[in-house]
């Protein structure tokens, strides 16, 4: 096999702790506790291979990378190694003179998280009271010279509010806004029946968010995709498998896709026990969906198949139970009826049976069937 | 069509620098990147808010020992403001 491209992402998932709850969390259920998490050093040595075989975009993400108390130590470093970092955050856990001090230590964006574009919605939904905070957070970004970049991360419970939240970005003069679609993984996909819209609820946000574009070209830049639930063709998951994107979970374990852990068959390792380079070069876990080789029908002879290389192998795993299946967004799936019917129950607006389950903090989730 | 008296510089939160694995100069931004080209990362590098945009051809010509790049900086300056790349200072 040729040698595969470099990654150009590095998604850094410094920690799974988070001071939110939010129920839409694609965060596995299993969080990994703060004792495994790969220390300082070991992180810096991540940095640093990732770096030398090509990354040079830098998330850190988590859980809330606030959390971690040597993250001005990480940002620095990668700042040195000429990364482009992002800190991906609710803005729980830094106040204005934590930003400032990022900015001086290098770090070259900061995406706020919102739940809602107003306090009673945001805090129910984060657990937390964290709305104003948040505001606060948004504004001192901008303050200390940085793009505001906002993200909203949409589901049924907020998803008829995209224009105040689109309001709410515009007044705040944010420079991006990201409406992201839940990711249906870990506890999001555990709570879909609360979570999924309706076709008709995604297609009037589309709506709404066209709309803004225009408005607001030029002053505003907005992101919004639709779900691929929705699409009848699967997203080119991470970029493709290991063409472009490495993450590193809390405990070190490497992943071509940050939901990949626990796919059976697939052997992964851990930055502890082996370099980046070898994990992303030589492993069998990178490799094992690189190419077309593991492909069946329909993706094997499908005309699309170099577009979004079957989509996403967890999501076809959840959802099928065989990760090699193709994506079941993907109306040519045999499967795409498991799709549909969770649309459908989201259309009938049926009570979903069990309550919404929020993130639990700090503690690992006992996951009865 | 830009005032040549207006001075094009990178948008805040863009970087742009030379990655020697992917072997040219990338534009880095919030979550993203582009591979530029050599001419437009040879513009891009007299994009520093300083220079006027006559400046930046008088200096491009005089870099690379040429006549005439006026036309390729205006249309590479008309995209990379329409992509958010360059702001004018």
């Amino acid at each position: 096999m040729p040698k595969p491209p470099p990654p150009l992402w590095l998604l850094a998932e410094v920690t799974h702790s988070c001071p939110l709850q939010c129920p839409y969390c694609s965060n596995p259920l299993d969080l990994i506790p703060k004792k495994d998490e790969l220390d300082t050093e070991n992180w810096l040595r991540v940095l640093h291979e990732a770096r030398q075989i090509g990354a040079a975009q830098l998330g850190f993400s988590g859980g809330e990378p606030l959390v971690r108390k040597d993250l001005e130590v990480l940002i620095g470093a990668s700042r040195k190694l000429g990364f482009y970092s992002n800190l991906i955050t609710s803005g729980i856990g830094m106040d204005a003179e934590r930003v400032e001090r990022f900015r001086a230590l290098g770090l070259d964006h900061i995406q706020v998280s919102f739940q809602a574009d107003d306090a009673v919605l945001n805090d129910y939904l984060a657990g937390t009271n964290s709305f104003q905070h948040k505001l606060d957070m948004a504004r001192a970004v901008k303050a200390n010279g940085y793009p505001m970049v906002l993200c909203f991360v949409i589901h049924r419970q907020n998803i008829g509010q995209v224009r105040q939240m689109l309001d709410l970005a515009a007044e705040l003069q944010a420079d991006y806004v990201e409406l992201a679609t839940a990711q249906y993984e870990g506890w999001a996909l555990l709570n879909r029946d609360h979570l999924l819209p309706t076709q008709a609820q995604v297609r009037e946000a589309e709506r709404i968010a066209h709309d803004y574009q225009a408005k607001l070209k030029g002053k505003m830049r907005i992101y919004y995709v639709v779900p691929d639930y929705y699409e009848n063709r699967p997203k080119p998951c991470v970029g493709g498998w290991g063409r472009v994107f490495l993450a590193v979970a809390p405990d070190g374990l490497a992943l071509p896709c940050h939901s990949a852990r626990g796919l059976p068959g697939l052997e992964l390792h851990n930055v502890r026990e082996r370099s980046i380079e070898w994990i992303w070069n030589e492993s069998p876990g990178f490799n094992h969906f690189r190419g077309e080789g593991w492909m069946k029908e329909p993706c094997r002879t499908c005309d699309e198949r170099e577009k979004d290389f079957g989509g996403c192998h967890c999501q076809a795993f959840k959802l099928t139970g065989d990760p090699t299946n193709a994506d079941p967004t993907c109306a040519k799936s045999p499967h795409h009826h498991l799709v549909e019917k969770a649309i459908d129950t989201s259309e009938l607006g049926l009570v979903p049976a069990k309550p919404m389950v929020f993130r639990q903090r700090n503690k690992r989730l006992e996951v009865k069937g | 069509m830009p005032d040549l008296d207006a001075k094009p510089a990178l948008a805040p939160g863009y970087r742009f620098q030379w990655e020697p694995v992917q072997g040219c100069h990338v534009l880095l931004y919030p979550e993203g990147m582009v591979q530029l080209n050599e001419t437009a990362a040879a513009i891009l590098s007299f994009c520093d808010g300083q220079r006027n945009i006559l400046r930046v051809i008088a200096d491009l010509e005089n870099e690379y020992a040429a006549e005439g790049l006026r036309e390729d900086v205006l249309s590479f300056l008309a995209e990379a403001v329409e992509r958010g790349w360059v702001r004018y200072a």
